[in-house]
């Protein structure tokens, strides 16, 4: 455990030396965010506050962004000599790897909150009540656990940082192509159903329920499976790349 | 079996159907440098990494400061420090916290982990950069963070995987006396290089490993004399004078490559040079040019594989 914690500090030393990762996991979201509530968004027809509609996608978004700097940190430690230091002293693999998704999750946290903050200061009035805040927090952070360990497999599978940082597109991606900017109804056929099916669409819909104040039980129950799922999955992909990987 | 640090039967190792080791012996005596010396591709990385836990070996046994390394590699790993390739510095940590990263991994807390610490920074002369990142640091400095970094802990096996690739000539001479000086700590080294007069300076056994196998296996002197005493070469003016030469000296041979220069089996010393000398004097018989040739690692790995290293780099 103790070895994880100064893991954890190493990794976290790293994010704050790295503005390329500050800018893509805290600022870029905010500046999406301004963008689309002030710039794209007039021309949304959408039902009340856009900001209100928008918040709950941007935090997912948030968390997406913040992912490239996790693939590209965990590369960084496989192709650099230094994992063979770490295995050699017999640092458990899972003190590694854990340590960058804790800093993964601490990041998106950080950024979230800051971005909550903006949003806020925009106009964002959330009707959640505490229960419900505790359900927003709870599926961010499950949210952000399960596609951390997702994106370590994806850091430890790709052979190069170049790679690694592209591997990290399609999670950006994705929210795009769900409910997070508009709504799937309005979207054309085809990237319609795709955006139904997908797993940030339940995702986002829980949380929007939940700041609303009207969670959807149907769309909590899909967003958890969804997170359990990629969850499982990531872990054991990067603990078995992780162990071929010399 | 308890003096040697570093025991292998019968190593092998395969990527697929490529060969990287062959059967490979090795014994290593606690609290001396033993290199292993090859070109690029002769399988010394492969073998640290094997000896080092990194990687499991297809057949073989290795024991390691007394332990199985497939069986006890916990204990294996407690004892020794590994120095790769690659320097395996952190570059966005300072000097001080890439010590203080592995003084907190090996639990040395509180004052004695800064003491640690400071002590390693003073003694590769690193105190000056100690708050600078990694990241600036010049290849030599970056080595000797390396290698600072793997003696936390104090290992009593050192394995370092071709320490001075790549430095300047000033940064490799330092490097040399950090490891000699390590050895009169007593730790144990063992050394990968392609240089074969590092492994003649600091080695007490050389093995000389191509293509997966060891050729030869020796003190530095031993691999010397395998192919042959050294000589003198005497390079005369003309005809004359080496026909002379050739009639009043024993076991003469004309060197391959000057016909003009005559080499005398001689060891080299002084005494035997100056009687040499005034056999030609008193034949009255000028000699041109004189040298006293010792073999060096290059003569031996020419003599064991048939070809120079060069050529197997190339």
């Amino acid at each position: 455990m103790s070895s994880a914690t100064t893991m954890l500090g190493r990794n976290f030393k790293h994010t704050l030396r790295n503005p390329v990762a500050i800018f893509n996991g805290v600022l870029f979201p905010i500046v999406l965010m301004l963008m689309f509530v002030y710039v794209i968004g007039g021309a949304f027809d959408i039902a009340g506050d856009y900001v209100d509609y928008i918040t709950p996608g941007m935090i997912i978004l948030t968390i997406c962004y913040g992912l490239s700097g996790t693939a590209l940190a965990v590369n960084s430690d496989m192709t650099k000599g230094i994992i063979n230091r770490f295995k050699v002293m017999d640092i458990s693999r899972s003190a590694v790897l854990s340590a960058h998704v804790a800093a993964s999750v601490l990041r998106s946290l950080i950024a979230i909150a800051v971005l909550v903050g903006v949003a806020l200061i925009m106009g964002f009035r959330p009707a959640a009540s505490f229960p419900d805040w505790l359900g927003v927090i709870g599926l961010v952070v499950l949210v952000t656990f399960a596609t951390s360990w997702f994106t370590v497999a994806l850091g430890l599978a790709a052979k190069t940082p170049e790679s690694a940082g592209l591997i990290s597109v399609p999670l950006v991606m994705l929210p795009f192509l769900s409910s997070a900017i508009v709504p799937a109804e309005t979207m054309a056929a085809g990237v319609r159903q795709f955006a139904d099916y997908q797993p940030f669409t339940p995702i986002i819909e829980t949380l929007r329920g939940l700041l609303n104040g009207t969670p959807s039980g149907g769309d909590a129950i899909a967003a958890i499976a969804w997170s359990a799922g990629i969850a499982l999955v990531g872990y054991v992909w990067a603990l078995s790349t992780f162990k071929k990987r010399a | 079996m308890t003096s040697s640090a570093i025991a292998a039967t019968g190593l092998r190792k395969a990527y697929q159907d490529k060969i990287v080791l062959d059967g490979i012996d090795l014994e290593v005596a606690a609290g001396t440098i033993f290199s292993l010396l090859g070109p690029n591709g002769a399988g010394k990385t492969t073998t640290v990494n094997v000896l080092t836990t990194l990687m499991k070996a297809d057949a073989g046994t290795v024991r390691v400061a007394g332990h199985d390394v497939a069986t006890d590699t916990k204990a294996v790993r407690a004892a020794i420090g590994v120095t790769g390739q690659f320097a395996a510095v952190d570059d966005l940590l300072t000097g001080r916290e890439n010590l203080k990263l592995m003084t907190d991994l090996k639990g040395l807390r509180g004052d004695e982990g800064k003491r640690v610490v400071a002590d390693l920074l003073e003694r590769f002369d690193l105190t000056g950069s100690a708050d600078k990142m990694a990241a600036t640091y010049s290849g030599g400095m970056r080595r000797k963070l390396d290698l600072a970094m793997t003696l936390v802990g104090r290992p009593s096996i050192i394995f370092l995987d071709e320490p001075t690739t790549g430095l300047d000539p000033r940064s490799r001479r330092t490097m040399w006396e950090i490891i000699r000086q390590l050895v009169t700590d007593g730790v144990t080294i063992f050394l990968t290089t392609q240089y074969l007069d590092e492994a003649d300076r600091l080695a007490d056994r050389i093995a000389v490993l191509d293509q997966g196998t060891i050729v030869a296996q020796g003190t530095p002197a031993e691999l010397k004399s395998q192919i042959g005493g050294s000589h003198v070469r005497l390079r005369f003016a003309g005809d004359a004078e080496i026909e002379a030469a050739r009639r009043i000296l024993t076991g003469t041979t004309t060197d391959a490559e000057d016909d003009l220069v005559l080499r005398v089996p001689s060891d080299g010393g002084a005494k035997s040079v100056r009687t040499l000398l005034a056999q030609l004097d008193a034949h009255s018989i000028e000699v041109e040019e004189f040298s006293v040739h010792t073999p060096d690692l290059d003569d031996v790995f020419l003599a064991l594989t048939g070809r120079t290293s060069e050529k197997v780099n190339a």
